[in-house]
């Protein structure tokens, strides 16, 4: 962690891509050490992109992108994602590796110990909630929930201090969501994780984390915590956005209301 | 039957050993040469239409002149590497049918290589990047073990096709399991094509299975599979190729032989004689009679039998035919300036084209000479061998009668006399010194006009070998020891339906008469 518990920082970061597409920028932005923050806003409007130029999967046409005190694009991409974990939807494990093997690549790739590796594999399937006999498993013989659980134990495998996660459980059924981000929050809190999390629910972002940042066509519209953009008043468009899951809760009680009188 | 399946069972160890190491060092240049080209081909979508076209257009190259072609390439190539660099290299048998047998087994493995590597999933793909494995990593750990299913399929689908083209890699002087069809089908000796056939058609399959092991032991993550066909692989390559560790060393004496019975006699003949001295010999059967002179004078081969009026017409490009003695001597005086190459002198007979009708349709016809056929011919069929239509003698036998046919078909010379005989042609390019004049009952036309050249039948020597001592005292006592009646008696045994006889036991008999004197002109 940098001197001045800064994990991540973007400056005048900007990036458009050929043929006259989406164009992203400038950005300014920094998050502190230990941070949780949510990047939600429709689709096509940036989140993706510019979690990949963070971990320099995607190279800024212009400006820095600073992570944990060293300028990407000054040491190669390869060994920055090492030190950083990536969590996605399609999750993308390794067919042809067994769970364990897919939560190896990553201490392998650091040249770890069998010894260190083998109790990592262990420590990690606990701390996922998973069983150990999964672990000499290929992933096409778990569930949705479990490849994502999965995911999550090789991403952090290798110790990362920074969590990138674009939409991490985002195809899973509700009661999975629900269970997998609450469980995810407390691994952040217990393992002291600087965490970057792209999603279009609202409701997970305002629920999950620290700080929330609005982004629209490019740039970042609103940025506070999750109290902070709840009070919003003076921006008609953000202030919708973080109605919507009220209006849908509320139509829920309603529902539940009624259910509850026809039981009577 | 049996001794004719016995006599193939023999020569199965040489043929099935060449077969292999051809097929096998085809294939795995094939593989060391397309799958790094699929690999580029797979991230580049630049290279990849361009590689996998050039890799489909050999493929409509009929296999055959595939490796036909690469003999010309190969000679023009050696000839300058001579020039610059002062060595040259064979360009006849093994190096133009691996070269040709490598471009053919390269589509299947460069298509299924690009289909397997760009079919991987684009989120693992991005696991893989997101993870930080560079690009080598995420090649080695992730996308061949991934691919590796659909490229096993695509090196079987090449190791089949490979060990059936290898077959064709006879006629360009690399021995194969093709020497059984190829001789099988001049001589008429099916047990031979078929043993032939069956042979590498066994050696393609077991390939194909343990290659299939392989293939769905990568797919289930099956290591057994995967080891027991490698083993298998490797312990069956391992016996196949185990003939030609125990060649003995030495000089080997390589005589040529053109696609016919006779020269199959001639040639055996010649290596009897030249093993009955001690000499180890090896015979390079069915060459293209427009090849087989080339590589002599190269030194690929050390001498075969040609035709004079074959090497005054063709090589020489000579148009006049000044008479048989008169040919001989200029050839003899030309080929030794133009090529150093040492004509050691006329066995005794000719082998001459003549044109040839049943002796009942000659008759009928009233037909005996060339002149009678020319009134005829517009009603007429002609069936030739594949070469004659183009070669000189049917150009000045043409205008020297104005002969004008209403139909020409070319047959394989076997297929000739059968469509002669059968009534679907009606005059045959024959040959005067074929058994079968005689067996068939046909009649030779005259020539009166002396448009076709004689064709006295002489041995050759390579300019390397013009002095080779043990090779001429070989060779020597066949010069004039044999006259047509004896080599059409010998051509016969081998080329008649029934009881017929190989070539190396007609060689063996006309070897017998050589020594008691009966074959010696009267």
């Amino acid at each position: 962690m940098s001197a001045s518990g800064v994990a991540i920082a973007l400056n005048e970061v900007a990036k458009a891509w050929p043929g006259g597409g989406a164009r992203i920028g400038p950005l300014n932005l920094e998050i502190a050490a230990g941070q949780f923050v949510a990047l939600i806003g429709g689709s096509g409007c940036g989140k993706t992109t510019t979690l990949k130029m963070i971990n320099g999967l995607v190279a800024p046409d212009a400006g820095a992108v600073t992570v944990a005190g060293r300028t990407t694009g000054a040491e190669a991409g390869h060994l920055l994602r090492r030190r950083i974990g990536y969590v996605f939807q399609e999750v993308g494990l390794f067919p042809h590796l067994t769970v364990a093997e897919n939560i190896a690549i990553g201490p392998r790739l650091a040249a770890w110990s069998g010894q260190r590796t083998a109790d990592r594999i262990a420590e990690l399937l606990e701390l996922v909630s998973l069983p150990r006999e999964l672990a000499a498993r290929l992933p096409a013989a778990l569930s949705g929930g479990q490849r994502q659980r999965v995911g999550l134990a090789r991403a952090l495998a290798a110790e990362p201090a920074i969590m990138l996660m674009d939409e991490p459980f985002g195809a899973l059924d509700p009661l999975v969501r629900e269970a997998l981000g609450a469980e995810y929050r407390a691994l952040h809190e217990r393992l002291g994780l600087t965490t970057v999390m792209v999603t279009h629910d609202v409701a997970e972002a305002l629920v999950l984390a620290d700080r929330v940042l609005v982004m629209e066509a490019g740039t970042i519209r609103a940025d506070g915590t999750p109290v902070a953009l709840l009070a919003v008043r003076d921006d008609a468009a953000v202030q919708a956005l973080m109605e919507a899951p009220r209006r849908q809760a509320r139509r829920l009680e309603a529902l539940a209301a009624e259910a509850e009188a026809g039981h009577e | 039957m049996n001794d004719r399946i016995a006599a193939a069972a023999a020569l199965l160890p040489d043929y099935l050993s060449q077969h292999v190491l051809l097929s096998l060092a085809a294939l795995i240049a094939g593989l060391a040469v397309s799958l790094p080209l699929a690999i580029w081909a797979s991230r580049s979508p630049a290279i990849r239409w361009p590689s996998l076209f050039a890799a489909s257009l050999v493929q409509t190259i009929p296999s055959l002149a595939l490796l036909a072609l690469f003999y010309p390439l190969l000679l023009a190539i050696s000839a300058l590497s001579v020039r610059w660099l002062g060595v040259g290299f064979p360009a006849l048998g093994f190096a133009p049918s691996f070269l040709a047998l490598t471009l053919y087994s390269m589509l299947p493995i460069l298509r299924n290589g690009v289909t397997g590597l760009t079919g991987v999933d684009p989120a693992v793909i991005e696991a893989a990047d997101g993870m930080g494995m560079t690009g080598r990593q995420r090649l080695f750990q992730v996308e061949l073990p991934l691919a590796a299913p659909v490229i096993m399929a695509g090196i079987r689908t090449s190791a089949v096709w490979t060990i059936g083209a290898a077959t064709l890699a006879t006629p360009v002087g690399q021995t194969s399991l093709g020497n059984y069809i190829f001789s099988g089908l001049q001589t008429e000796n099916w047990v031979s094509v078929l043993f032939g056939c069956v042979a590498s058609a066994v050696l393609a399959l077991c390939a194909d299975q343990l290659l299939g092991l392989i293939e769905s032991g990568l797919g289930r993550r099956s290591g057994w599979r995967i080891w027991t066909g490698a083993i298998g692989l490797c312990l069956g390559a391992a016996v196949c190729l185990s003939p030609l560790a125990s060649r003995a060393s030495g000089p080997v004496y390589r005589i040529g032989a053109k696609n016919f019975s006779e020269q199959y006699i001639l040639a055996q003949l010649m290596a009897r004689r030249l093993e009955a001295g001690g000499a180890r010999v090896a015979i390079r059967d069915d060459l293209g009679s427009a090849t087989i002179y080339r590589a002599l004078a190269a030194g690929e081969i050390d001498a075969y039998v040609d035709y004079s009026g074959t090497l005054w017409a063709n090589v020489l490009g000579r148009p006049d035919n000044p008479g048989r003695a008169a040919v001989l001597k200029g050839l003899t005086a030309e080929l030794a300036r133009r090529d150093r190459v040492l004509v050691l002198g006329p066995l005794g007979f000719e082998n001459a084209y003549a044109l040839a009708m049943t002796e009942a349709r000659a008759h009928a016809l009233r037909i005996a000479s060339l002149d009678d056929l020319a009134a005829h011919a517009p009603s007429l069929t002609l069936g030739s061998d594949l070469e004659f239509l183009s070669r000189p003698e049917w150009k000045s036998v043409r205008t020297a009668y104005r002969l004008a046919f209403a139909k020409t078909v070319s047959y394989q010379p076997t297929f000739m006399y059968a469509a002669l005989t059968s009534g679907e042609a009606d005059v045959i390019s024959a040959f005067s010194s074929d058994g079968r004049i005689a067996a068939d009952h046909l009649v030779v036309l005259t020539d009166p006009r002396h448009a076709l050249p004689p064709y006295d039948a002489v041995v050759l020597i390579s300019p390397q070998r013009a002095h080779d001592q043990r090779l001429l005292a070989a060779l020597r006592p066949l010069i004039g020891a044999i006259d047509v009646a004896t080599m059409r008696a010998a051509n016969y045994s081998v080329d008649r339906a029934d009881g017929k006889a190989s070539p190396a036991e007609a060689a063996a008999r006309l070897d017998a008469g050589l020594k008691t004197g009966a074959a010696r002109p009267r």
